[in-house]
This record gives C-alpha cells, sequence and structure tokens, in this order.
C-alpha cells in the first residue's frame, strides 16, 4: 500500500514562505466564529483589520508608532530566550522604564537642561530602571535556582500595584484628580520624526537596538557563548562558559531593553506616566519573539504585524462595534497556530510504500 | 491584636486561600505528568468571565460553574495539543493559551455586556456555617467551594500516592521513557492530568465571580495564577504543602486588608502587592530544595 509519511528533514523553501499565509488563513477561520457569534460579517471584519489601517497614510503611520513598543518588547524577549532565559517580566521592566523616564522628565533641573543632554538621560535611566527590575529574578535563577518564569511574573503584578500606588499617592492631579505625573520637560520629549504623526525617536532606538543585537547575537564572541547556554547549560559549561555570568547578562540587557520600550511611551507618545500606558505590549513581546524565530530581524517584522493587529484592532471595533479584544484573540491564535504549522517545516512528506511490521 | 480580629483574620485567609489553592492543585496534576501549564492565569479568567456569564444569562450559580469547568477543560484538552501532542515550547504555548483564554472571555463579557459601565451583580452562593463553638464560629462560615478545595487536598494526596493512575502520573513526569517502557501510555496519562488541571483552574476562577465577588471585572484574577504556579514550587509539588503556600499567601492577602481598614500611611496598592512579594521572598526561601518532576517541560516523542 502507499502512504504518506512524515519525515525529519528540512523542508523545502516555498513551504517556510507558505507559512504565514497559512498562518492568517487558519486564524481567520478559527476566529470566524467569534465573530458570527458577535453578529459580525468575517470578511468585513479582517478587512477592517489587516488592510484598511494600511489604506490611508495616517493609520499607516500609527502601525508605526504600535510598532515601536513593541519591537523593543520583541527584543527584549529575543536576547533572553537565545540565552535560554525565559524572561516573561517585560512587562513589568517596561513600566519600571516608564517610571524613571517619567521621574527624570519632570525633576525641574530638566527644564533648564538642552535636549542633547535629557533624551540620552532618559534612555539612561529607563533602560537602568529596566534592569534593575530584571535583577532581583536573575540573581535568584543564578545564585539560588530559583524559576525565572515565575519570579519575573510575579513582579509584573508588583510592578502594576506599584504604580499604581506612586500616581495615585505621590502624583494625583491636584485638580482632575487624575492619576498621572506631572508633564515631562519639553526638552526630555522625543522628537515626531514623520511631520504630521506620531512617529517619534523611539522607532529609531528600536531599529539601532535591532541592528546591535543583530551583531552582538550573530557577530561577537558573546552572542556565541550566549547561544550556547540557550542550547545547553551542560554543554556550554563543558565548553569553559560561565553560565551563570551570561544568564545574568542576557536577563539584564534584556530587562533594559524592556526599559527602553517605556522610555519610548513616555517621551514620545503620553509625555507623562499613566496606569495604563502599556496594554500588555511586555506579554505581546514574547508572541513577537517567537513569531520572529528568535531572530532580531524577525521580530522588527513580527511587530509590524502585530502592531497592524492592533491597529486593525481598533478599527474594527469602531467600524462593526465589535470589542477589541478581537485583536488579542487573533494574536494568541497566530502564535498557536505558527507554533504547530512551524513543526511541519521540519519534517518533510515522502510517499512510502508501508511495510507490515511485526508489531 | 484583640480576639475577634484573629478570628476574622483566620476566615479572610480561608476564603482568600480558595482559589489558588484549587488552580494550585490543578497545576500539581499537570507538573507531575511533565506539563508546565502556564495557561492558567488565562484559564482561570476564562472561568471567572465565562462562568459568570452563563450563571447571568440562565440564573443559575450551578450552570455557571459547570461551563467554568467545561471551559476550563477544553483548554486543559489544548494545552495538551499543544504540548503532548505537538511537544511545542511548554513556556511559550502555556502563555498562548494565557492570551488566548482570556481573550476570549472578554471578548464574550463586552459582546454582552456591551456599553454597560458597571458590570451587572448576580446573586452569589451563600456562606454555609459548620458547627462550632463560640468565637472560633466565623472561622467556619465559607463557601462551600472553600470547604471542598480544602478536601480535595487529602484526595490530590490519595489519588497521586495511593492510585495507580498517581503512580502513572508521577512516572510521566520523571521518567516518560520507562513508563512507556512498563506499558503506559504516556500521552494519555499527560492529557488526563492537564484535563484536571484545568478543570480546577476554571473552578478556581469560578469561586471569585460566583461566590467571592457576585460579579466579574476585567482584571479579576489578577495575577493569582501566576501565585498558584509560585506555590506549586514553593509546596516541591506535594498536595500538602501546596495548601501551606496557598494559606500563607491568603494570610498575608487578609493581613493586607486589615492593615488597610486602620488606616496605615502607606498607599494601599502598594500594601496589595505584599502578597506577590511574600510569595517571591517564600520561593527563594524554598527555591534550593526544590525537586523539580525530572521530565518537566520535556516533550516526550516515542523513538521509532
Amino acid at each position: 500500500m502507499l502512504g504518506w509519511r512524515l519525515e525529519k528533514g528540512s523542508s523545502p523553501l516555498w513551504m517556510r514562505a507558505l507559512i504565514p499565509v497559512l498562518s492568517i488563513l487558519a486564524t481567520f477561520l478559527l476566529t470566524a466564529t467569534l465573530l458570527v457569534f458577535a453578529r459580525a460579517n468575517p470578511f468585513a471584519a479582517f478587512y477592517f483589520m489587516l488592510v484598511e489601517p494600511l489604506s490611508a497614510p495616517v493609520s499607516a503611520l500609527e502601525v508605526l508608532v504600535k510598532a515601536t513598543p513593541l519591537l523593543l518588547a520583541g527584543l527584549a524577549v529575543v536576547f533572553a530566550f537565545q540565552a535560554g532565559y525565559y524572561n516573561i517580566g517585560a512587562e513589568g521592566q517596561l513600566y519600571a522604564g516608564a517610571l524613571a523616564a517619567a521621574w527624570v522628565g519632570q525633576l525641574t533641573f530638566a527644564q533648564t537642561t538642552p535636549a542633547l543632554i535629557m533624551i540620552p538621560l532618559m534612555l539612561i535611566a529607563g533602560f537602568a530602571a529596566g534592569m534593575a527590575w530584571a535583577l532581583v529574578p536573575a540573581l535568584l535563577r543564578t545564585q539560588m535556582g530559583v524559576d525565572e518564569v515565575v519570579t519575573t511574573l510575579l513582579l509584573n503584578s508588583v510592578m502594576l500595584y506599584l504604580i499604581n500606588g506612586i500616581l495615585n499617592a505621590y502624583w494625583l492631579d491636584p485638580v482632575t484628580f487624575w492619576p498621572q505625573s506631572p508633564r515631562i520637560a519639553p526638552s526630555a520629549e522625543f522628537q515626531v520624526i514623520v511631520p504630521g504623526s506620531r512617529v517619534h525617536f523611539g522607532l529609531v532606538v528600536g531599529l539601532v537596538v535591532m541592528l546591535v543585537l543583530w551583531w552582538i547575537i550573530n557577530r561577537t564572541p558573546l552572542g556565541l557563548r550566549m547561544r550556547a547556554v540557550g542550547l545547553g547549560k551542560d554543554a556550554a559549561r563543558f565548553m569553559g562558559v560561565n553560565v551563570a555570568r551570561m544568564t545574568l547578562v542576557a536577563a539584564l540587557v534584556s530587562g533594559g531593553i524592556a526599559g527602553l520600550a517605556g522610555v519610548g511611551e513616555v517621551a514620545g507618545i503620553h509625555h507623562r506616566l499613566l496606569e495604563d500606558i502599556s496594554p500588555g505590549y511586555g506579554y505581546s513581546g514574547i508572541v513577537i519573539a517567537t513569531l520572529g524565530a528568535l531572530n532580531p530581524f524577525g521580530a522588527g517584522l513580527a511587530a509590524t504585524f502585530i502592531a497592524l493587529v492592533d491597529v486593525g484592532g481598533q478599527s474594527v471595533s469602531r467600524q462593526l462595534g465589535i470589542p477589541s479584544f478581537l485583536a488579542d484573540v487573533v494574536q494568541a491564535t497566530i502564535l498557536l497556530v505558527t507554533l504547530a504549522l512551524l513543526l511541519l517545516t521540519r519534517y518533510r512528506f515522502r510517499k512510502v510504500a508501508e511495510i507490515a511490521h511485526g508489531t | 491584636m484583640d480576639q475577634t480580629l484573629i478570628i476574622g483574620l483566620l476566615a479572610a485567609t480561608l476564603r482568600i486561600a480558595t482559589p489558588i489553592l484549587l488552580a494550585g492543585l490543578g497545576e500539581v496534576f499537570a507538573e507531575r505528568a511533565g506539563v508546565l501549564n502556564l495557561g492558567i492565569e488565562g484559564i482561570m479568567a476564562l472561568g471567572a468571565i465565562l462562568g459568570f456569564v452563563v450563571a447571568y444569562l440562565t440564573g443559575s450559580l450551578w450552570a455557571g460553574l459547570l461551563a467554568a469547568m467545561a471551559c476550563g477543560l477544553l483548554a486543559g484538552l489544548l494545552m495538551g495539543w499543544l504540548a503532548v501532542t505537538l511537544g511545542l515550547n511548554q513556556h511559550v504555548s502555556g502563555l498562548g493559551v494565557t492570551l488566548l483564554a482570556s481573550g476570549i472571555a472578554l471578548f464574550f463579557f463586552r459582546v454582552l455586556f456591551k456599553g454597560t459601565a458597571n458590570p451587572p451583580q448576580i446573586d452569589p452562593f451563600q456562606q454555609v456555617s459548620l458547627p462550632a463553638l463560640g468565637v472560633i464560629a466565623p472561622i467556619f462560615e465559607q463557601y462551600w467551594l472553600t470547604y471542598f478545595a480544602f478536601l480535595l487536598v487529602p484526595l490530590a494526596w490519595w489519588i497521586l500516592y495511593r492510585t495507580t493512575f498517581g503512580l502513572w502520573i508521577r512516572a510521566v513526569g520523571e521518567n516518560p521513557q520507562a513508563a512507556d517502557t512498563a506499558g503506559v501510555n504516556v500521552a494519555r496519562v499527560r492529557y488526563t492530568a492537564l484535563a484536571i488541571s484545568g478543570v480546577l483552574m476554571g473552578l478556581g476562577g469560578a469561586f471569585l465571580s460566583l461566590a467571592q465577588l457576585g460579579t466579574a471585572t476585567f482584571g479579576i484574577v489578577a495575577g493569582r495564577g501566576w501565585v498558584a504556579i509560585a506555590i506549586v514550587i514553593f509546596g516541591n509539588w506535594q498536595p500538602e504543602k501546596v495548601l501551606l503556600g496557598a494559606l500563607l499567601f491568603g494570610g498575608v492577602e487578609a493581613l493586607q486588608l486589615r492593615l488597610r481598614a486602620i488606616g496605615l500611611q502607606v498607599p494601599y496598592q502598594l500594601l496589595l502587592s505584599l502578597p506577590y512579594l511574600a510569595t517571591i521572598v517564600a520561593l527563594a526561601l524554598a527555591g534550593r530544595n526544590a525537586s523539580y518532576p525530572a521530565a518537566l517541560l520535556k516533550p516526550y516523542k516515542r523513538e521509532e
């Protein structure tokens, strides 16, 4: 009898190129049930989600605005995951960066300090704060063997309460009673880089970090050692790599990059700290890093796509009255479907004659 | 502290420990079988919100509870398909399940309660009191789900250590090859353990909306799922020690509520973060002795 069999071996390139198309198609079919339940036309919904935002310059540029924090959050996750450190705390580290940026930006000296000094200061403060928030789980991991997944997740909740407390107790607006920090000094604000839009300097920061990370991971001894740790700790140790130090470096740099995402939201968009400055960018970072196959450029593409889904989710919500949570569902479904389909690229179908085994 | 305060503290501790204990016991089954179920936070949200939606629409708390368990079951099986059948990275697929489950829950919540500023209220499960003496009587005024959760601890212990099924679970979590050789169906045992974990997580979520609050809100689970995972490590994957972890978290949270009530000069949001910090400290203290199931995070593929 002739049959098809899955065998190990890399698949042809056309099949790998087909994966994103198949993922989107499968996600469409799976989420269509939700849309039908909400009495909406799935075709219209996906048109407004994936096509309409790109049809006008204003909304297309808004995709880039959204992509900025997503890219940085994704890169943070890429860097940690490459070293086998499961940093799920990008959300908290992002808020730590935002908090530091908002604090530095509203200090009295900021008003009289030129942007040339203030902007690097904001970036450094945010990076350092993200690193600081990543330090405890990293030390617990390297010194005491405590699982970083759990500690970083718990610290996300702690950071949200902390931000909430600080805004309500110390920065509560005495007139409006809005829990928000004072406005940062104009010299601390990121420049808009595309006139007439909200696309800001943070995107440049994201692209620079993307290039630097690609270079570190693929072209330096540090990157090589890091990836060795990610592939197998025992083998890396045998190669003479200081595993604990590599893990610590990966964790701290990852936290710092996530902190930069927070700086961008404060300095480039809101110009102050708000409670809901991130609608889960840190968690989306995990989706983006995975879809981008832990490659910095892949993360760039994935961040743009997830940003499109986010902006499109708002557009569907406005046009068809569908909850914008559709974007979350689409994001998660794309992640899971792509993960499943990527398995196929590790196998190939082959026509074989089935041999009757004795089993 | 006076007597009534302590009694109140103890009663609150048991109540707050309930959802974390339920979800934590579920996670014990999954991890003992070798699969980390990071879908926990989302599955709890699904149970809390969809359980509430169904209870609201049908007018029956029991229907809501059943729906929460059914949703948990499905999510557990999805986790099984991803982690067992496909053998995907358990961290990423678990977080994917969390994103998916909470996204679906919030989507339905919004579709059904469109435009209502305040979430609707239902009459939640009432507390039942066990006969107890005088001053300590208030400790035993709890929801029946709380009693159920505490009874589950010896039951889970018995299943894990005294039944063949429990032996299989521990075997596939420690050494799937050996279990397979001995004729145990590794995939089926892991699927079953994940199904149990999903049902208990859904139930834990439903406790929040159908008993404790009588309503559902967007951030209803608020990281309790992650706490449940932490207490499983803290409890060294043993039901009785997981109970200890749940009581510890519940105790700190209950204490935090009392500190707020007496008007401590600290923003209350900082007090809210105390139980999470205490959990991290407890984890660090227990961390050195953690003995992870040997096959945790490792997909099993039969050699062909």
